[in-house]
């Protein structure tokens, strides 16, 4: 099973491909044999319980991290090495892939406003546009929700979703061919997650953004990606169409997962027995 | 905050969270710094003349503070005495505040060797007491404000840099900054945009404790006949000039320079805590 190579509704236009991707902490393999592929506009869920790999996955394709051995290949480019000295490779790297981080309390610099942190962005890496940076401001802020009025606020006088939502913004403002949401939602309670998940939903169809979905929560996957990759121990354990793996699991992990799911008539003990007969 | 800064055993009982002392000290300071800037018109008298027959005469009408040993106003050498024992400090504490951040941010920021030979070497600076060190350079260089201000300058250095480098060492791992680097900033421009703005508070704090603590090592150096040139006001050398005062049973003009010196340190020390508590509070 961790030969799989996914591929999304169209098969040639592929923006993110990940191949045999190893990463070892000392004696931990952390990721181990992971492949998958990311179509343009697609949206790719990586599923796991803590300390699957999937988060030193994300990391791996942003550049936080690198791969022992494996290959990361964004928009046809080999992006498995450190990211390149200097400004151009740095830019170029930051215009393929994004990421918006698991906590937005501590992804955000306290000290920038938001209309700060977005104008920061927009000149480093469109200093060709000032003129038309305050136009595109307020059109990011319009594009994740927020008003003129978050636009001066702190990050401190924001709430969790209206600041995850800057830092979606700020992804955005980049313009880049794939996003990386490592845990985007996790933090946040649940209806907010609904509404940050509805406007990531819009954003994929209005920008043809790419997503990479790294979530323990099986509910958001159902909600926003079209493939998922389930990991354990730092390897694949099952891929394919998200409605295919969630309604028809086929490894028994997947199906522990499923069970996990607090609902009426569920059976912690049961879960815990199984998940001791899978180790 | 976890992280402390520096403080003097006997000044660190001092508690600065009652808000009237803060403001008492913060008053203070303000008329100091007011007297020192305006010395000039606000002396009432010349602090250098010198009239023997009037010495050692009590308060008095035109001699509020009443007169030292040579006769000379203890009132405007106060007021003009607090231009040098200010001065004096705030050299100290720019030289070390400056040099220190830089050589506590490269240490922080880029880590690995650079950082083992820059911390080993600001703490070789801990093996010599300050005042020594200035004891030192003041016997090679002969009189002058210059070289003590130097040299005390670079015996408070390790104490910003090492605080400078925990706090960039923390403020490295927030994962703002990693967010910054995926967006394709370079390091040295998140480390002046974000990193140096968010720390600034807390080291300010400590440099303007620091500089009460440099303002008693001035003027126990200017006290020992160091330092400050024989004829230039000063607190610690108003001390020392007083010393044959007390002894002939008129101590006003070295008690004065004395209660100055003690006051202005104590309200550094409490605005400076007070601030770092603030900025501390801030962030949680």
């Amino acid at each position: 099973m961790t030969e799989t190579v996914l591929t999304g509704t169209v098969l040639t236009d592929t923006v993110l491909e990940v191949s045999g991707l190893h990463r070892s902490f000392g004696a931990v393999q952390a990721v181990h044999d992971v492949s998958f592929s990311l179509a343009r506009g697609g949206s790719l869920g990586i599923v796991g319980e803590s300390g699957s790999g999937k988060t030193t996955t994300a990391r791996i394709v942003v550049g936080l991290e690198h791969a022992d051995t494996g290959e990361v290949r964004l928009l046809g480019r080999d992006r498995s090495g450190p990211v390149g000295r200097g400004r151009r490779p740095r830019l170029e790297r930051a215009r393929e892939v994004q990421m918006v981080f698991q906590d937005p309390f501590l992804s955000l610099d306290p000290r920038t406003s938001v209309h700060g942190v977005l104008r920061e962005t927009l000149r480093l890496h469109f200093p060709e546009r000032r003129a038309d940076h305050e136009r595109r401001i307020a059109e990011l802020l319009e594009q994740v929700g927020l008003g003129a009025r978050e636009a001066g606020a702190l990050p401190r006088q924001l709430s969790g979703g209206q600041r995850q939502r800057v830092a979606i913004a700020r992804a955005l403002a980049v313009e880049p061919a794939v996003l990386v949401l490592d845990e985007a939602v996790a933090a946040l309670d649940v209806s907010v997650q609904a509404q940050i998940l509805n406007l990531l939903a819009d954003i994929r169809t209005e920008t043809g953004i790419g997503y990479l979905f790294i979530t323990h929560d099986l509910g958001v996957v159902r909600c926003v990606t079209e493939d998922v990759v389930v990991m354990r121990h730092g390897r694949i354990v099952e891929a394919g169409p998200t409605a295919q793996v969630l309604d028809d699991p086929q490894h028994p992990y997947t199906r522990l997962l499923l069970d996990s799911v607090p609902r009426p008539g569920w059976d912690p003990k049961g879960i815990a027995a199984a998940r001791r007969a899978l180790l | 905050m976890t992280i402390a800064l520096v403080r003097r055993p006997g000044l660190a009982r001092i508690r600065s969270d009652r808000s009237w002392l803060h403001l008492l000290c913060l008053g203070f300071l303000g008329l100091v710094v007011v007297l020192a800037l305006f010395a000039p018109w606000l002396s009432p008298h010349d602090p250098n003349a010198v009239d023997l027959g009037n010495a050692l005469a009590g308060p008095s009408g035109a001699h509020p503070l009443g007169v030292d040993g040579s006769g000379r106003d203890t009132a405007s050498r106060l007021i003009t005495g607090a231009r040098t024992s200010l001065l004096g400090p705030l050299g100290v504490v720019v030289f070390s505040t400056v040099a220190g951040v830089v050589v506590g941010v490269a240490a922080g920021w880029r880590g690995g060797w650079l950082d083992s030979v820059l911390s080993r070497s600001t703490e070789l600076v801990f093996a010599f007491p300050g005042l020594l060190l200035a004891l030192l350079i003041v016997s090679i260089y002969g009189e002058g404000l210059i070289a003590p201000v130097v040299a005390l300058g670079v015996a408070y250095l390790p104490y910003v840099s090492r605080l400078t480098r925990s706090l960039v060492l923390a403020e490295r791992s927030r994962p703002y900054v990693e967010a910054y680097r995926v967006q394709g900033h370079s390091g040295l421009q998140i480390c002046l945009r974000h990193v140096l703005p968010n720390i600034a508070p807390v080291v300010l704090a400590q440099s303007t404790i620091n500089f009460g603590y440099a303002l008693i090592d001035l003027a126990g150096l200017s006290f020992l006949g160091l330092g400050v040139p024989a004829l230039t006001p000063d607190w610690g050398r108003m001390v020392f000039d007083g010393e044959s005062a007390i002894q002939s049973g008129y101590p006003l003009c070295a008690i004065l320079p004395c209660v100055a010196i003690v006051l202005t340190v104590v309200a550094f020390n409490v605005v400076g805590e007070r601030w770092a508590d603030q900025v501390a509070r801030r962030d949680r």
